[in-house]
């Protein structure tokens, strides 16, 4: 096939290969290029926080507090929250979307070129300056991620630059590039559409990544303002959120959630999208209720931006706040729910080929419903009132994160490995990454719902010698979480350097992305394709790929 | 005939998996610690109920993921289509209509068991502030009238520990608690938020500094529970605990008779740790928030 030689044929080739490496480290303007950017930069910082969590759990494997003093514990659960959420989940959804947005439209790149590259350039600063706060002689930030004043305000006498001070610049950073970053991923997909690409011709990806990126737009504005308001507090004396100088703390809790409750979903939903379509592709079908999929994502927006207060439920809410948003939070399950049976009618009565993407989709989306179920739960008043701030949300929330989103994310990696690299990766390590990975965080995250329940309090470094049991259960669980990650960088590098050269579909998948080259050429396209076919027609025997058994053997 | 069986077949599965679901949801009565307030059952029952629900959805939906890696598997190498189905219109109404019909009915649930608890009462909650003005305005949220109790106890929490004030000035660091009477907690944190969480009451709510803020509880099961801190409050957050003692009235008054003549008291824990040397592997030394200095000397007696 053609797509074994496509570099040969791209532009950009003559300075290949001794140039090629050097661009990702370029001010690049090319989508791809960014893409790859944000989902390298987000992967060394997952490794950051993912060895800042098995300090966590190795703490945590004994009731004392023996490993690290206190204040380094504090300083440790904050930073792996906010490296995982801000500069590992969010800048890799940012990246995969970069990557995929522009090649699944038609488009030749982002809408704004410059502006996507200064978008991402913000963050490597961003991010290593929140690390650089562990060099402080006191340290990082120390009040978890959600930074409530007025411990947040609670410095260092005589130390204008504290950890928690370069925890908000960070942060605000970090945020006016997603800012950005939203703002053009909206105009790309309004505006850059090839011909024929109706939004009922788009994947469900896009969908997703335009239902988050209109979350970004609507709430994110709300945390940065917050963020700054704090700073002025921290640093300039102002009293906005000081309780005692009649400022209001919990002013401060419902412009922090007004955006970070619906920053679950805008993580959530590209991984939403990635099931929508690593599913039908190994399973051989349409994605069922197509449509259904596509409106759930605009649902989804619309209920999540009402839904703040159900992590307020204790903070001397009023009754009528507390029933108001009880039923607004269980609402979520309906567009939430539509989207798992779409998954499962999918997978129904089709013929499924279990790669290592189809493993990771079909377990994060197995894992969602456990997730998902919790989070109704935790609407309900009554029951959240004795499981808040237990370890039932942190079980809950890290079903969501890492079993249903990180799961999601590897699962894309591995999907379009051969696309964005031209290289296949190796099946085997791949499958041994799944199960370590599936095993490990459900032997982590599970045991935290039961101690939860049971009543052991989040972010405490040492507990009742009671609870020892289910927390050996999850640091164990943790280090296994830990390990493997080796096969999967193994197999990463190891199939850069040595992988089999990638066809242009190894899949037989759908989707425009599948029709130009792996990689794709400079400008995306030969030519800028037109559309004339619905999504996933899979099952539609006038376009499905049906090719000679030994396909692949013949291209290997 | 085929899709007769196959209905057939859905139908005792269905029925399989209700009963499977009503079974765990009725184990999950096991899950919770004790029930140690009139409020603590019905929080349970709520638990139960939904653990019921979710358990017959996830067994549900896994049970077809399963079932499909089990019985769906294409051939190696076979890309042909596995169905041209890509919708179904009411299969579609079906599973939207159904899951709003069921949080509907749960957040009916959730509202009926709140009202029963009647534990809380906000006094001060709407915290209005105008910049012409030196003191902050309050105004009381409808409908927050503080409960009718048989006894208050004032509560204060503090970096790094809480303190009980009861009707006869005693001040304690434990909280005693008469069973099965109403008692009114009437809550001030002096510093930061706090939250207030004994796990076998079932009830849990922040503490603001300047806002007052009642929890009326109601003790059924004499024993001795823990209160903890549920916020994060700073660096010995893990140490904010204090004993609970619930026990009869006549105990009750026998220890407040106690306690006025004798004052108990307990070693602070936090104190304890902020003047030894710290025994951890890493050591950070970065700032805390000190224990104040009369809760040093306190905890220095013998």
């Amino acid at each position: 096939m053609e797509s074994i030689t496509r570099d040969q044929d791209s532009p950009t080739s003559q300075n290949e290969p001794e140039n090629k490496w050097r661009r990702y480290f370029s001010f690049s303007t090319d989508h791809k290029v960014i893409g790859v950017q944000y989902m390298v930069m987000s992967f060394l910082f997952f490794l950051v926080g993912g060895l800042l969590a098995m300090l966590i759990r190795a703490e945590l494997i004994t009731p004392a507090s023996n490993v690290v003093d206190r204040p380094l514990y504090n300083g440790l659960f904050t930073l792996h929250g906010t490296i995982m959420i801000f500069l590992w989940i969010i800048p890799f959804n940012a990246g995969i979307s970069n990557y995929l947005v522009p090649l699944m439209l038609g488009a030749r790149d982002m809408a704004f070129p410059l502006l996507n590259a200064i978008s991402f350039w913000m963050i490597p600063p961003g991010g290593i300056l929140l690390l650089s706060s562990f060099l402080l002689p006191n340290g990082t930030a120390q009040s978890g991620w959600w930074s409530y004043p007025p411990i947040s305000l609670q410095i260092p006498p005589g130390q204008p630059i504290n950890g928690e001070f370069i925890w908000i610049v960070s942060l605000v950073i970090i945020g006016i590039s997603s800012i950005i970053g939203a703002v053009n991923f909206v105009t790309t997909i309004f505006w850059m559409r090839a011909p024929g690409m109706t939004f009922f011709r788009m994947p469900v990806f896009v969908w997703s990544v335009l239902s988050a990126q209109l979350l970004q737009l609507v709430n994110l504005p709300s945390l940065t303002g917050a963020l700054i308001l704090l700073l002025f507090d921290l640093s300039l004396g102002t009293q906005f959120f000081k309780p005692l100088e009649n400022g209001d703390p919990i002013i401060y809790q419902h412009l922090f959630w007004f955006y970070s409750h619906p920053a679950v979903y805008i993580m959530a939903l590209p991984a939403f999208g990635i099931f929508a379509e690593v599913l039908p592709a190994f399973s051989r079908n349409p994605l069922f209720g197509y449509r259904s999929l596509a409106v759930a994502s605009l649902g989804i927006v619309v209920v999540s931006i009402f839904v703040w207060v159900h992590h307020m439920f204790t903070s001397a809410t009023p009754s009528w706040m507390r029933m108001l948003f009880m039923v607004t939070s269980m609402l979520v399950a309906v567009p939430t729910g539509v989207k798992a049976f779409g998954w499962t009618a999918t997978i129904w009565k089709s013929k499924l080929h279990l790669e290592t993407p189809m493993l990771f989709a079909m377990g994060g989306a197995a894992m969602f419903l456990l997730g998902g179920v919790t989070g109704v739960m935790l609407a309900a008043v009554p029951f959240d009132i004795h499981v808040h701030n237990t370890y039932f949300i942190v079980g809950h929330f890290h079903y969501i994160v890492f079993n249903t989103i990180t799961m999601a994310i590897f699962a894309a990696i591995y999907f379009w490995f051969p696309k964005i690299t031209g290289r296949m990766y190796a099946e085997g390590w791949g499958k041994l990454h799944f199960w370590l990975t599936f095993i490990g965080a459900n032997l982590t995250f599970f045991p935290m719902l039961p101690l939860g329940l049971q009543g052991m309090v989040r972010r405490i470094s040492s507990y009742d010698p009671r609870y020892q049991g289910w927390n050996v259960v999850a640091s164990l669980g943790g280090f296994l979480l830990g390990v493997s990650i080796l096969p999967f960088i193994a197999n990463i590098v190891g199939s850069l350097l040595y992988g089999t050269r990638a066809v242009n579909n190894p899949w037989h998948a759908t989707g425009l992305e599948w029709t130009t080259t792996s990689p794709p050429p400079q400008d995306n396209f030969e030519q800028i394709p037109v559309v004339k076919r619905p999504p996933y027609d899979y099952g539609d025997p006038k376009y499905s790929v049906i090719e000679p058994p030994d396909y692949h053997q013949q291209e290997n | 005939m085929v899709r007769f069986w196959e209905y057939l077949l859905i139908a005792g599965l269905i029925a399989v998996l209700l009963v499977v679901s009503h079974w765990i949801g009725q184990q999950a009565y096991a899950w919770m610690p004790l029930e140690a307030t009139a409020e603590a059952q019905k929080v349970d029952d709520l638990f139960s109920f939904l653990v019921s629900i979710g358990a017959f959805i996830i067994l549900g939906l896994v049970a077809m993921m399963v079932y499909s890696i089990l019985f769906f598997r294409a051939p190696k190498y076979d890309y042909s289509e596995g169905h041209p189905s890509r919708g179904d219109l009411k299969l579609e109404i079906l599973w939207t209509a159904i899951p709003t019909l069921l949080v509907l009915w749960i957040a009916f649930q959730g509202f009926n068991i709140y009202q029963q608890l009647d534990v809380l009462g906000l006094r001060q909650i709407v915290h209005l502030h105008t910049p012409l003005e030196s003191q902050p305005a309050y105004a009381i949220a409808t409908g927050e009238k503080p409960k009718p109790a048989a006894e208050t106890i004032e509560v204060f929490v503090k970096q790094w520990d809480w303190s009980f004030r009861y009707p006869n000035n005693v001040t304690s660091n434990e909280l005693h608690l008469p069973v099965n009477l109403r008692t009114r907690l009437n809550m001030h944190a002096k510093d930061v938020l706090h939250s207030f969480y004994v796990p076998e009451f079932r009830l849990q709510q922040y503490i603001v500094p300047g806002r007052d803020i009642d929890l009326v509880v109601t003790p059924t099961r004499t024993g001795k529970y823990k209160l903890k801190d549920a916020l994060f409050s700073g660096t010995y957050f893990a140490l904010m605990d204090a004993n609970v003692q619930v026990e009869s009235l006549e105990q009750y008054n026998q220890w407040l008779t106690t306690a006025e003549q004798e004052p108990t008291t307990i070693k602070n824990q936090a104190v304890a740790e902020y003047t030894q040397p710290p025994k951890t592997l890493f050591k950070s030394g970065w700032y805390t928030v000190a224990p104040n200095q009369t809760a040093i000397a306190q905890n220095a007696v013998p």
